[in-house]
């Protein structure tokens, strides 16, 4: 009997594999794709984004049916959507709290590609079509904060759309041409949610797509930063490689469960986080007559904001800002170190590194905060570490002394003990001191005392 | 050109309208407490909705929520004429408040989320007595506000005790000058409720979120221990 439907299943997959390649794409791409096996917590991100990306496409058709996107009826539509429709709040905050985990993920997705050298030769292509993706998503976003038509909605889109303006020549027309209209209006939120709903998503699909087809053209890089094909078995296989599918999918879902259980506890306690995730000034109506003591885009946008607040000169500011994100475009050829991972890179490109991320999470910061003298300043240093960041990779990354790389894989995450450099020796030594000390070792004989008695119960039963 | 540097100049300036230092009082509010919103809502009709609305709200979901019969709801809560599925509007044409009060009394169904619990509490104990208002009060937290001290009566009439900073004279605290109808912990307590009640029309859905919230999580972290033994299974071989 099972070998009669076995024989079935067989034939029909032969039925389709002839008129459509899918057991092709299933082993290209899942079953025999080999994917480097020391992957480590970095590596979750990309198919975070995805899950990301699928929960904002689902959510977003369930709250488009709806949403009205009328400037006299949008902003009550939400509050219809929070209120009368049946799970509607649940979607909502889906959504607006899958908005902000899209660029916690993305933003991450990215760290890793600068720390492990993802964006080098021969994986260029990749990184462009995640850097468009990138852009795609931040006028996705900001295009979606529009909808709710509240003040901060209004407002923002207004200061936003004005920077066009700032264009010589043609600057203030095309700034007419995006709202269409004189100021922020009807127009602006129809063609806005037009693009939200449907071309810019599309855009993101295909280019997600071309993301994917490019990554497996080329292959997975790895906390090593070395090519897994150099080193293959009898069968062809690299012998550091594991099939996607299992390995993968499973270890990928025990992440994608992780990651909804720190979304679930935004979701259902803290919605807003703070103000972070929903400002609070946008549970107000828009208002075009009155114009909000402080207005500020929501976190994810805050670095490049800053950026343009610091300049002092308007169309200064927004070449900053521009130049800011595209910069980020060039970075397989402005490294021209041929190490690609962090681990056998000299310091420079390490103290560089983290000097880039501190000054990105400060400017994200001070993008939340009013404008005093004082942030300014600051602002302006972290701006001009931000882009020296850039400038000088060039310059230094040629001549970088770096480490020996190993023919094979090694750990997911280094261990301690192994670890190089004085800060590592002063982490050891305190955690030492720490180890060795009288609280923690009566902490370690209690918690040890009740996982023994633990461990009898479970004898017992 | 002049738009941009319009916008940005609106963007860049501080208001000084509202009061930058007020310190909030924190309000002990607890939207689970079903007696303090049925206080509340009674509050807010006889008090606030002469000249306020709640349109995101229907009497039927109120009903439902704070656990009221169709009935009391009714005699309690709703003037003649309105139906169960009405919202909570107000009789108020907002072009008689606005040229009652230079400004139409705004809608309050999402005030305790714009504003926070906090402020709206400190808010409304903050009037005082101020004879150059054209309606003889003004407000600590909101300087030259538009609203009339509605609970004068059951508050009493407040007189600022004033003090100095860097010179400019500020308002140190606010002194109960001729007591209400109500202790100040009375008042207080009214408040609360009222508050409360606010807060959960702002976003009736709390009563509903809050309480799932942990099934979800706690059916994930199950789910989790589950995927990471499954997938310890798998790569058990792989060194």
């Amino acid at each position: 009997m099972d070998n009669k439907i076995d024989n079935k299943a067989r034939s029909l997959l032969r039925w389709i594999d002839d008129r459509f390649p899918l057991t092709k794409v299933w082993n290209e791409h899942l079953a025999k794709y080999y994917a480097p096996k020391n992957f480590n917590f970095l590596y979750y991100f990309g198919s975070l984004a995805l899950l990301v990306l699928i929960n904002q496409i689902v959510t977003g058709i369930f709250l488009a049916m709806h949403y009205k996107p009328n400037a006299d009826l949008a902003f009550d539509s939400i509050e219809y959507i929070m209120r009368d429709v049946n799970w509607g709040w649940l979607l909502r905050y889906m959504h607006s709290t899958g908005s902000s985990a899209f660029f916690i993920v993305i933003y991450m997705h990215m760290f890793r590609g600068l720390f492990y050298g993802s964006f080098k030769k021969p994986r260029e292509l990749v990184w462009l079509f995640g850097m468009t993706i990138f852009l795609l998503l931040m006028a996705e976003a900001f295009m979606g904060y529009l909808l709710p038509w509240g003040q901060m909605s209004f407002w923002g889109a207004q200061v936003i759309i004005s920077l066009f303006g700032a264009i010589p020549y043609f600057g203030e027309d095309l700034a007419l041409w995006i709202r269409g209209d004189y100021v922020v209006a009807d127009a602006t939120l129809n063609r806005f949610y037009a693009l939200h709903v449907s071309a810019i998503p599309l855009a993101m699909l295909g280019l997600v797509f071309l993301h994917l087809v490019a990554l497996h053209q080329v292959g997975s890089n790895n906390p090593d930063g070395i090519d897994i094909k150099q080193t293959k078995d009898e069968g062809g296989v690299p012998v550091d490689g594991v099939p996607f599918h299992p390995y993968f999918t499973v270890k990928d879902t025990v992440g994608v469960v992780a990651a909804l259980i720190v979304f679930s506890l935004i979701v259902f306690y803290a919605p807003e986080l703070g103000g972070l995730f929903l400002e609070h000034a946008n549970f107000e109506p828009a208002n075009p007559m009155k114009t909000p003591e402080h207005i500020a885009p929501v976190w994810y946008f805050t670095p490049f904001y800053s950026i343009l607040r610091a300049i002092p000169d308007k169309l200064g500011g927004v070449i900053a800002m521009g130049m800011g994100i595209l910069v980020l475009f060039f970075m397989p050829w402005l490294d021209r170190c041929e190490v690609r991972s962090i681990r056998y890179r000299g310091n420079v490109y390490k103290v560089a590194l983290l000097l880039f991320v501190l000054s990105f999470l400060a400017l994200g910061y001070l993008g939340t905060q009013p404008v005093t003298p004082v942030t300014t300043i600051f602002a302006r240093l972290f701006t001009a570490i931000y882009f020296a960041f850039f400038l000088s990779l060039p310059f230094y990354s040629r001549f970088e002394k770096t480490k020996p790389l190993p023919a094979r894989l090694t750990e997911e995450i280094i261990p301690l003990h192994k670890r190089e450099g004085v800060h590592w020796e002063w982490i050891r030594k305190s955690l030492a001191a720490i180890a060795a000390s009288r609280p923690y070792q009566r902490a370690t004989e209690y918690a040890k005392a009740v996982l023994d008695r633990f461990k009898k119960i479970d004898v017992k039963s | 050109m002049k738009t941009i540097f319009g916008v940005l100049l609106l963007v860049f300036q501080t208001s000084a309208s509202i009061a930058a230092d007020v310190v909030l009082e924190d309000v002990d509010i607890d939207i689970f407490d079903r007696d303090s919103l049925r206080r509340g809502a009674g509050y807010f009709v006889d008090y606030c909705q002469g000249c306020h609305a709640i349109k995101q709200i229907r009497y039927s979901r109120i009903a439902k929520d704070l656990r009221m019969t169709e009935e009391a709801v009714r005699q309690e809560l709703m003037f003649a004429g309105a139906k169960i599925h009405d919202s909570l509007t107000t009789a108020m044409n907002p072009i008689d408040g606005e040229k009652w009060f230079g400004v139409a009394p705004p809608d309050l169904s999402l005030a305790a989320r714009a504003n926070g619990a906090d402020w709206l509490y400190t808010y409304l104990k903050s009037f005082y007595s101020d004879p150059a208002r054209p309606l003889g009060v003004n407000n600590a937290v909101y300087d030259k506000v538009a609203m009339p001290h509605v609970l004068w009566e059951l508050q009493g009439i407040q007189k600022p005790v004033m003090g100095k900073q860097d010179d400019v004279p500020v308002i140190e605290r606010l002194k109960l000058a001729k007591p209400g109808t109500m202790t100040p912990e009375e008042f207080d307590r009214m408040l609360t409720d009222l508050v409360n009640f606010l807060s959960y029309v702002a976003e009736p859905s709390q009563l509903e979120r809050l309480p799932l919230g942990k099934y979800v999580i706690a059916f994930l972290l199950v789910f989790w221990v589950v995927m990471y033994k499954l997938k310890k299974q798998y790569w058990k071989g792989v060194r």
